[in-house]
């Protein structure tokens, strides 16, 4: 199955946003083997040298490392992977707060729908677990 | 080092010029785009490439080398129509190209044909439009080659075949070797291109990598191409 990628930003570019996704999810964990350049790139049908370049920028971050012979590895520095993890929850937030501004919501108007939407939805993920 | 570079490129046909100046310079283990609208001279530059046509000025440099036996047994090249005989079958087709090309892996060729479910035996007149595509690509990528030319090689296949059809070409090309692919379908097969060719009335209008220009204008290269090539 290709990987979904929006065709009007560069293709690299989302490729470190999903195996960073990847990553934060725990569909990889610390210390684990990354698959090798040609069959990520059979996996989300994109060209090798553009995985080789997502590769290498995610390698220069230090999320992932090389070893010369046996590929590429999952960083086991676990403060690496949470601050990403923080990192990507404020830019998520920012672009929501962004978005509700523009649709004219005031901060408290903003913060009661958000508890109320939580509220909700954790009552309704209650009754779906019994 | 440079697998093909073209100077000062220029075909004419009487008055008519098919491709002026074309300057360009492709390296190994590239997969590129050849794009332009019908008649834009995608197919007189790979001809000219594969030494088909002769230029009427300008040189062709594949590996340092002029056009000739040696850049023929570098180059595998799909054309644009059907040049296979209807009555053969697909294994004596596969004899057919083992003793011709010495970098023919027929092995690989069975492999292809038996997960596209193609049978061999099957003589290339019963297959329909598409397998028959399918039989030819197969052939053409079984060659360890360091150069594929491929002259619109999914037109005429349905869009689940389509997907197949370039899994087959990424899996099954060297690692150092380039792929040309000369196609009206942008949408369909940029994920893997890492360079696009635009071709306009026989100019060389960009030659770019495809994350840097989807970078730089925000926009799909199909977006781009239509932009580019409106009518």
């Amino acid at each position: 199955m290709p990987w979904k990628l929006d065709s009007d930003r560069p293709i690299f570019l989302q490729i470190i946003e999903r195996i960073q996704m990847d990553i934060i999810a725990g569909y990889y964990q610390p210390g684990d083997k990354l698959p090798s350049v040609r069959e990520l790139a059979q996996e989300a049908s994109v060209n090798p040298n553009t995985m080789q370049k997502a590769l290498s920028e995610l390698e220069r971050t230090g999320l992932v490392y090389a070893q010369r012979t046996s590929g590429r590895f999952i960083t086991e520095d676990i403060n690496m992977i949470e601050q990403l993890k923080s990192q990507l929850a404020k830019e998520i937030v920012t672009q929501f707060l962004e978005n509700m501004y523009q649709l004219g919501f005031q901060k408290d108007e903003i913060l009661e729908l958000l508890s109320k939407t939580i509220e909700v939805k954790g009552e309704n993920d209650d009754t779906i677990g019994m | 080092m440079t697998l093909l570079e073209c100077k000062e490129l220029t075909k004419t046909y009487g008055s008519f010029s098919a491709l002026s100046n074309i300057n360009l310079q492709i390296e190994s283990g590239h997969i590129i785009g050849l794009l332009g609208p019908n008649g834009s001279g995608k197919t007189t530059l790979i001809k000219l490439i594969t030494g088909l046509l002769a230029p009427t000025s300008g040189t062709i440099y594949i590996q340092e080398e002029p056009v000739g036996i040696a850049s023929k047994n570098l180059i595998s090249y799909l054309p644009d129509h059907t040049y296979l005989s209807e009555h053969m079958r697909v294994q004596d087709m596969i004899r057919f190209f083992e003793d011709f090309y010495e970098n023919f892996d027929s092995e690989r060729a069975y492999d292809m044909l038996e997960k596209l479910k193609i049978d061999p035996r099957h003589r290339f007149k019963t297959f329909s439009k598409d397998t028959k595509e399918k039989v030819q690509l197969i052939l053409v990528m079984s060659r360890r080659a360091g150069l594929y030319i491929l002259d619109e090689p999914i037109a005429g296949v349905d869009p689940a075949a389509r997907d197949y059809i370039l899994q087959t070409i990424l899996s099954n090309c060297n690692e150092d070797a380039t792929i040309l692919i000369s196609t009206h379908l942008i949408s369909d097969i940029e994920n893997i291109l890492d360079e696009v060719i635009f071709i306009q009335n026989g100019r060389l209008h960009t030659h770019a990598s495809v994350d840097d220009l989807r970078q730089k204008d925000r926009k799909s290269i199909d977006t781009l191409f239509r932009e580019v090539f409106k009518c």
